[in-house]
């Protein structure tokens, strides 16, 4: 199967023309599609950030409409590690196991300031960005961050997995 | 009730060394050497009953130049008499050590050790001297004045940043 020419037929956008309904693509852009409208999220939830994480999450703001509905709580089944909350350094192991534990491809959204700089707890106890431990993918600043800062954190991971070279 | 502090100073008139009391916060300083005794009579005697040890701290008076530099502060509660009386033990940093309450009140094990890994205060007789709160790497103790405000003791190293996205 080449990338170039590959056929895929879709149920919204289907074009018509004299050969019945199909449309061409390309296998990176397909599969970067499907990716970023499947995303299984391990939420990694340690503090007060996890109370907007929920509230994100229920119907209200109905994150079912990026494709990130399912939460998985194992780290083998999920797609993107959600960081939600003050990391310590007794915790940073864990976390990075986690992280390792997770199939490729994967992605990492810090959420919340502790998980992206450490926040205003700089002090012996708190790692300064999970940044020093794992990759990156998104960072969403706020003290917790808004629902809304999240969806748009949420929209940029998605531009980012269509953006990138798929390994399969 | 509101004397309750006179009344210990009464039973051990060598072993308080001072006594205060504030809007019916009661407070007596007393000797290292006779805790366990005091603390006994605390809960035994009739007249305190102090059957709840609410809590327990550790305090560094090193910015307030304190002799001896550290105190330990206990908080009891009798719920039967709806009281309250606060100890407090003064101990050298050289010899940083004061007698365990566990026995007592089984609430003062994580307490204990909550102050033995923060001020570095040990707690002899704890059936379980380890830290609480930091890891077992952890070198200090990090509410002591003197420990740095930005040392700090990573179990994971920082990665190396790279340029590469
Ligand atoms: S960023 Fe703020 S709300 Fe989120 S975990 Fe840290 S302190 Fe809590």
């Amino acid at each position: 199967m080449g990338e170039k020419g590959f056929k895929v037929m879709t149920q919204n956008s289907i074009q018509s023309n004299e050969s019945g309904g199909y449309l061409t693509s390309r296998l990176n852009d397909m599969i970067g599609w499907a990716r970023k409208y499947s995303i299984f999220q391990y939420p990694f939830v340690t503090a007060c950030c996890g109370m907007e994480y929920m509230s994100t999450a229920c119907s209200h703001y109905d994150v079912d409409r990026f494709g990130a509905g399912l939460p998985r709580f194992s780290p083998r089944q999920s797609d993107v590690l959600f960081v939600v909350g003050t990391i310590s350094h007794k915790m940073a192991p864990v976390l990075k196991q986690i992280y390792d534990q997770m199939a490729d491809p994967k992605w990492v959204v810090a959420f919340g300031v502790c998980t992206c700089t450490g926040g205003f707890y700089d002090n012996y106890a708190t790692v300064q960005g999970i940044d020093t431990v794992i990759p990156v993918d998104v960072y969403i600043p706020g003290c917790p961050p808004r629902p809304e800062n999240v969806l748009d954190g949420l929209m940029k991971l998605q531009e980012k997995i269509q953006g990138q070279k798929q390994e399969v | 009730m509101g004397n309750l502090h006179i009344q210990l100073k009464e039973r051990f008139p060598d072993a308080v060394l001072e006594t205060h009391a504030h809007k019916g916060d009661e407070t007596a300083l007393v000797k290292r050497e006779s805790l366990l005794a005091i603390a006994q009579l605390l809960k035994t005697d009739p007249l305190f009953d102090m059957n709840v040890l609410m809590d327990l701290a550790g305090v560094d008076g090193l910015d307030l130049k304190w002799k001896p530099r550290f105190q330990v502060v206990y908080h009891f509660y009798s719920l039967a008499l709806n009281h309250r009386l606060r100890l407090k033990v003064a101990v050298e940093e050289k010899d940083a050590v004061v007698p365990t309450l566990t026995g007592l009140w089984p609430s003062a094990n994580w307490f204990e050790r909550e102050v033995w890994d923060m001020f570095g205060i040990r707690f002899e007789g704890h059936p379980d001297p380890r830290r609480i709160l930091m890891y077992e790497q952890f070198q200090g103790h990090a509410l002591r004045k003197d420990y740095p405000w930005n040392k700090r003791q990573p179990l994971i190293q920082a990665k190396a940043v790279t340029s590469d996205q």
